[in-house]
């Protein structure tokens, strides 16, 4: 079962790199970081959406 | 000519791009090939014949294989969403968060139950359970892309939603409007009826190398003829819910379609271009031929988009500038309403802020009167409109072209099987191989047109890709653009190489 063992291998390396690497230093989700309530979030997505396109 | 500045949105785009895109080379053999995997055992428990056992374990191991190097690939989407498309995900979080999370979660158990009894349980449980345990690795797998492709269709055709301007999200008033969208519902059988086709032709492409190798003959032609019948099938379906999607673009994103045949002038009996060199520097409304040459059929676009080969298919022209004469309101007009809808929004969200409800509730109404054409407030001319047109038609009639040649390559395997000279016909079988690369063409060229034809939108009409993503600088998604690279490539030559080996080794003799 050599083959096994290498798509184990694979696999952990795999979830390592995206969950412990990528997710935790280079994706944090952009709305929970930076604002603190559902309110705050909905108030900044609504200032993007309202921005007139000459702003942009 | 300078070089053109990349933005954050266009590195965005480009890194969801790649990331799919590797994620789809995966994802559709492990569709497909559970499927024929279940069709291969079930003739082993039904003959009770050991050859048909020893040929599932060999398709069976290449389908762990990519199943291995592929699953949670897709969970890097789900990153990006909210890192740099936060004001999308916010705005269709609650809708297609739950759904998403409860499809992955329910797909995940069956899969992992069920995978662990396929591969490991052969001497543990009765035939008949391994037996069921694999059908159910291959409905759970089918069932686990229902949801992201309904959301998908939402994005192409958004329905069954209101949007709410005090949360800034769209919520949901008729799930069973957003589920069964012509679109979705589409979006889903195409989708998987494609897979299909991909692993049938996987499956006769590799047997078709041993014939070649004058290997693993028997299991080789066995293999060959139960994938050619499901891909010949699987062919058929996908002509047919080909013309349904294609029929749905045409009623609901018009401008894709225009762009999928490089019609800028809209016309009655609007033909098909079989062949052409399209003019990719051609803009809406100049005096530019839009082909260097081509080849049409006369009617064919109008019978397809209409149903009525008589019938008028408007152009990008039409689309952006309007035709009074047709009744069609272009985008130059749709920019006003759009803009009128942008600054009530505004307007409303000042009122809210000052207290002032009666002000509020004016606004809000003015709103909802124009909020249909909302994203067209946020293009700067009216041309922003349309899609890269060159690329929309290439894809389009790449796939086209492929996805008829697929079936009579199937056919002509099940000529030559039941002549019994299958293993003589070389160049069928080099033809055969080389397919398994066609065929991805065709799947990514697919998702081109999909996806390339429906810009500039994220949600078709409401939402720009210019403002659905992060305000975060373009540095940051760059670096992560060439990270995915990195690892997808390692990713996809880890399983070309471990399939290759395997393929080497063969079923057990």
């Amino acid at each position: 079962m050599v083959i096994g063992r290498s798509l184990w291998k694979i696999i952990a390396i795999k979830l390592f790199i995206m969950f412990a690497v990528l997710k935790l230093f280079f994706f944090p989700n952009y709305l929970t970081t930076n604002f603190n309530t559902e309110h705050d979030r909905a108030e900044h997505v609504l200032d993007n959406l309202t921005r007139p396109p000459s702003a942009r | 000519m300078g070089d053109p500045i990349l933005t954050t949105v266009d590195w965005a785009r480009a890194q969801f791009a790649l990331t799919a895109m590797y994620h789809w080379i995966f994802v559709p053999l492990t569709l497909g090939l559970s499927f024929l995997i279940a069709f291969f055992e079930s003739i082993y428990v039904k003959t009770g014949n050991e050859e048909w056992k020893k040929l599932t374990k060999f398709w069976m191991t290449l389908f762990g294989i990519n199943f291995a190097i592929g699953v949670a690939t897709g969970i890097i989407l789900e990153f990006q969403f909210g890192t740099n498309w936060s004001n999308y995900s916010w705005m269709v979080g609650d809708i297609f968060g739950a759904p998403l999370a409860i499809e992955g979660i329910f797909a995940f158990f069956l899969e992992a139950t069920f995978f662990a009894v396929m591969f490991f349980g052969w001497h543990r449980v009765s035939k008949g359970f391994h037996l069921f345990s694999t059908w159910m690795v291959a409905v759970g797998s089918n069932l686990s892309a229902v949801w992201i492709l309904v959301a998908n269709g939402w994005m192409q055709f958004p329905t069954g939603m209101e949007f709410n301007p005090d949360t800034a999200r769209f919520e949901m008033h008729n799930f069973w409007e957003v589920a069964l969208s012509p679109v979705a519902v589409h979006k889903f059988t195409h989708t998987t009826s494609s897979a299909f086709l991909l692993a049938s032709l996987f499956v006769v492409g590799i047997s078709a190398l041993f014939l070649l190798q004058e290997r693993h003959q028997k299991m080789a032609k066995r293999s060959m003829i139960v994938a050619a019948v499901f891909g010949f099938l699987a062919s058929v379906f996908v002509g047919f819910t080909g013309d349904e999607a294609a029929y749905n673009v045409a009623q609901r994103q018009p401008m894709k379609l225009a762009a999928m045949e490089g019609l800028y002038v809209g016309q009655e009996k609007a033909p098909v271009v079989a062949m052409g060199v399209i003019n990719a520097g051609k803009k809406p409304g100049d005096d530019q031929p839009a082909f260097y040459q081509e080849i049409k059929v006369p009617g064919l676009l109008s019978l397809l988009a209409n149903r009525d080969p008589n019938s008028f298919v408007p152009g990008i022209n039409d689309l952006v500038f309007g035709n009074a004469e047709r009744n069609i309101i272009g985008a130059e007009q749709r920019m006003i309403t759009g803009r009128v809808a942008l600054a009530e929004l505004a307007h409303y969200k000042d009122a809210k802020a000052k207290g002032d409800e009666e002000e509020a509730a004016a606004a809000l109404s003015i709103f909802n009167q124009h909020k249909e054409d909302l994203g067209y407030g946020y293009l700067n001319n009216p041309a922003e409109a349309a899609p890269p047109v060159a690329t929309t038609f290439y894809s389009f009639h790449i796939m086209v072209a492929l996805g008829t040649m697929f079936p009579m390559i199937f056919l002509l395997v099940l000529y030559f099987a039941f002549k019994g000279t299958l293993e003589y016909q070389r160049w069928l079988n080099l033809l055969c191989f080389f397919s398994i690369f066609l065929g991805y063409v065709a799947q990514e060229a697919g998702w081109v047109v999909a996806e390339v034809g429906r810009q500039p939108w994220a949600i078709q009409g409401l939402l720009p890709v210019g403002v659905a993503s992060t305000n975060i600088a373009a540095g940051n998604v760059q670096t992560t653009f060439f990270m995915f690279l990195t690892l997808f490539t390692a990713l996809l030559l880890a399983e070309i190489r471990i399939m290759v080996k395997q393929i080497k080794i063969g079923p057990e003799e």
